[in-house]
């Protein structure tokens, strides 16, 4: 799997997370966040990660940053082995990576100026030398589409856009080759999301970045993913080039998750198939045997029940988890 | 502040009318206005009225109100967690309504609950129906809350954002359902949403709202084949869609939307548009008829194909 190009590479990721009960908080199971997952991302490429709530893409990318520690497998990012570094080398290699966050009210901090803010992550790296940190921070404002006089508000002076544009810019201030980015667009208004997409595609092209970027809505991960993976409780299901995803999907659950997005165009949304799921997802405590998505499953059969389907290419880098396909 | 200002519209019977727009447009306030439920102070309804089967509902006294409120029209709230009483169970919940407009007793009421359950369909409602909310998941909490609002044989059901609180699969399971029960009841529909797809599939007609006002009407297909307003415009050209290329440009509506306090002179959305004149700073454009059931609040919506053919071209 280890060729050159690829700046990420995740191999076999668990992550469990123990659930306790009474005083004594014994161990009474695990909530299978990620369980087994493998990709890859290019240098430059744009990963989309899509799925429903609770089917641990969040966790996924988390991981991948080591802000948890893998229960299981291995994460290399830039040909170093996260999961066996100790934490001064992480430290370092940390600024290689960065995260945008879902919530731009929540993940900025109320009593710091905007301009500090995003001057932070320079400082702790020390990238910076005293005279020079000024600019950079002008730049890095400008760089987003801000004006750098602002550098000296709170960030309750700034609309829900402006803020993820500085959560945008704090990432981008340490150079990074990687950013994830988290449900960037899901808080944000209609009009604002537009503009946030573009600036997030137009930095990827004049800096060169890669991202992974997860969302729950798969017209936007469409829109800026060079390919697209899609989980379900904890597993990759289906993974290819973002036009194969809507032209042939080949999951039952993808194309379930597909012909759930109405297209905004009453027209050509009459013509299309739908594919209506029935129930709930399942708790990731104590997921279904087999195939996990069995239970909601349309197309499923007895063997779906017993044997976990097998994640294969079925050419064309277009990998797929399932018995019937 | 003008939540909403000089906002006129109507829903036929049995029809399904969209409202779409973003944050802080008045979706919201509009809709809470029709059922009178806007908290006094600080709000206060200043001039208008609502017509509900030949009533006007802002004449009516609190009694009668009370007696429209859940019984003829009902309204299905954005967060069903929320919206539920954590500590009274489903069915006291979903009975209050039916003994109070329907004045049955509370055995009878039980049953009329478990029906009800089990049209929204909940399973295993005969069991579930003496749980509580929290027991539910949050795609089942709002079919309750579909539950309760059909309680009383509704002519008008107000959703305020029903979906968004949910995932995707769930969204459609829902809005297939409340499609389905408007058909087999009859009941319209007032749905209040930021998602234009949602709208393209589920609604006959869609009301766009920019800063407290209606700014274009028109039936579903007219609306997405031919908008009129730019803000139309832009909302449908702004999003990603499925369906076309991915190197397709989208269209970037740029600024933000206005404080409602603070609006700037003329047309509201002057400060983002393309296609301001002179006149746009200076007047605030009314709904006008620009084609057959068709309006749109801009000065140059007539010439709004023109314009954009030639954008095309170049």
């Amino acid at each position: 799997m280890a060729t050159n190009d690829n700046l990420v590479e995740v191999e076999d990721l668990y992550m469990y997370f123990p659930v306790t009960a009474g005083v004594m908080r014994r161990k009474i199971g695990d909530v299978k966040a990620v369980d087994g997952v493998s990709f890859n991302i290019k240098k430059g490429e744009t990963l989309g990660l899509v799925g429903e709530s609770g089917c641990g893409k969040t966790t996924t990318g988390r991981c991948i940053l080591r802000l948890y520690e893998p229960t299981g497998g291995k994460v290399t990012f830039e040909k170093q082995d996260l999961t066996a570094l100790n934490q001064r080398n992480l430290r370092s290699i940390r600024k290689n990576m960065q995260l945008v966050f879902q919530d731009p009210y929540a993940s900025l901090d109320p009593r710091m100026t905007a301009g500090d803010i995003i001057g932070e992550p320079m400082l702790v790296h020390q990238l910076v030398s005293g005279k020079e940190y000024k600019g950079q921070v002008d730049e890095l404002f400008r760089l987003v589409q801000l004006e750098p006089y602002m550098a000296d508000r709170y960030p309750h002076e700034f609309s829900g856009g402006q803020r993820q544009r500085l959560g945008i810019a704090r990432a981008l201030a340490t150079r990074p080759s990687l950013i994830v980015c988290d449900e960037p667009v899901s808080a944000l208004d209609v009009s604002i999301q537009t503009q946030i997409i573009t600036l997030l595609m137009r930095l990827r092209q004049e800096l060169g970045l890669t991202y992974l970027f997860i969302a729950h809505d798969l017209s936007v991960v469409r829109y800026i993913s060079d390919r697209v993976a899609v989980m379900y409780l904890g597993r990759i299901v289906e993974v290819t080039n973002s036009d194969e995803l809507y032209d042939n999907p080949l999951h039952p659950y993808t194309q379930a998750l597909l012909s759930a997005v109405p297209i905004p165009d009453p027209v050509v949304d009459r013509q299309r198939k739908r594919v209506l799921l029935a129930g709930d997802v399942p708790s990731p405590v104590n997921p279904p045997s087999g195939c996990t998505f069995h239970p909601r499953c349309h197309q499923a059969i007895d063997i779906c029940k017993e044997q976990s389907p097998e994640f294969r290419d079925i050419g064309s880098e277009h990998w797929v988890s399932c018995h019937r396909v | 502040m003008k939540a909403v200002n000089n906002l006129s519209y109507h829903v036929n019977k049995g029809e399904s009318v969209g409202v779409v727009g973003e944050s802080a447009c008045g979706k919201s306030v509009s809709a809470l206005s029709i059922l009178r439920l806007i908290p006094y102070p600080p709000g206060i309804i200043v001039g208008g009225e609502v017509i509900f089967k030949e009533q006007d509902l802002l004449k009516v006294n609190e009694n009668e109100m009370r007696k429209i409120r859940g019984n003829e029209i009902a309204m299905v709230f954005q967060e069903p967690s929320t919206s539920l009483n954590p500590v009274l169970s489903v069915r006291t919940q979903l009975a209050e309504a039916l003994e109070l407009h329907r004045d049955i007793e509370k055995k009878a009421a039980t049953e009329e609950a478990i029906k009800l359950l089990k049209l929204v369909g909940i399973p295993d409602a005969e069991k579930r129906v003496t749980d509580y909310p929290y027991q539910f998941s949050g795609g089942m909490q709002q079919r309750i809350m579909l539950a309760m609002a059909l309680s009383c044989n509704p002519d008008l059901i107000i959703a305020d954002e029903p979906t968004t609180s949910v995932d995707v699969t769930v969204q459609a399971q829902l809005l297939e359902l409340v499609d389905n029960l408007r058909a087999q009841f009859g009941a319209a529909v007032i749905m209040i949403t930021h998602n234009l797809g949602i709208v393209a599939r589920y609604v006959d007609r869609v009301n766009v709202m920019y800063a407290g006002r209606l700014v274009e009407t028109a039936p579903t297909d007219e609306i997405y084949g031919a908008p009129k307003h730019p803000y139309t415009i832009g909302l449908i050209g702004s999003v990603p869609r499925l369906d076309l290329p991915r190197d397709r440009d989208l269209y970037v509506i740029p600024g933000l939307p206005p404080h409602l306090a603070r609006l700037p002179s003329g047309c509201s959305f002057n400060p983002r548009c393309a296609y301001t004149i002179d006149r746009c700073h200076q007047e605030t454009p009314e709904l006008e008829q620009i084609g057959e059931d068709h309006l749109s609040a801009c000065f140059r919506s007539g010439e709004m194909t023109e314009l954009l053919e030639k954008e095309r071209v170049a």
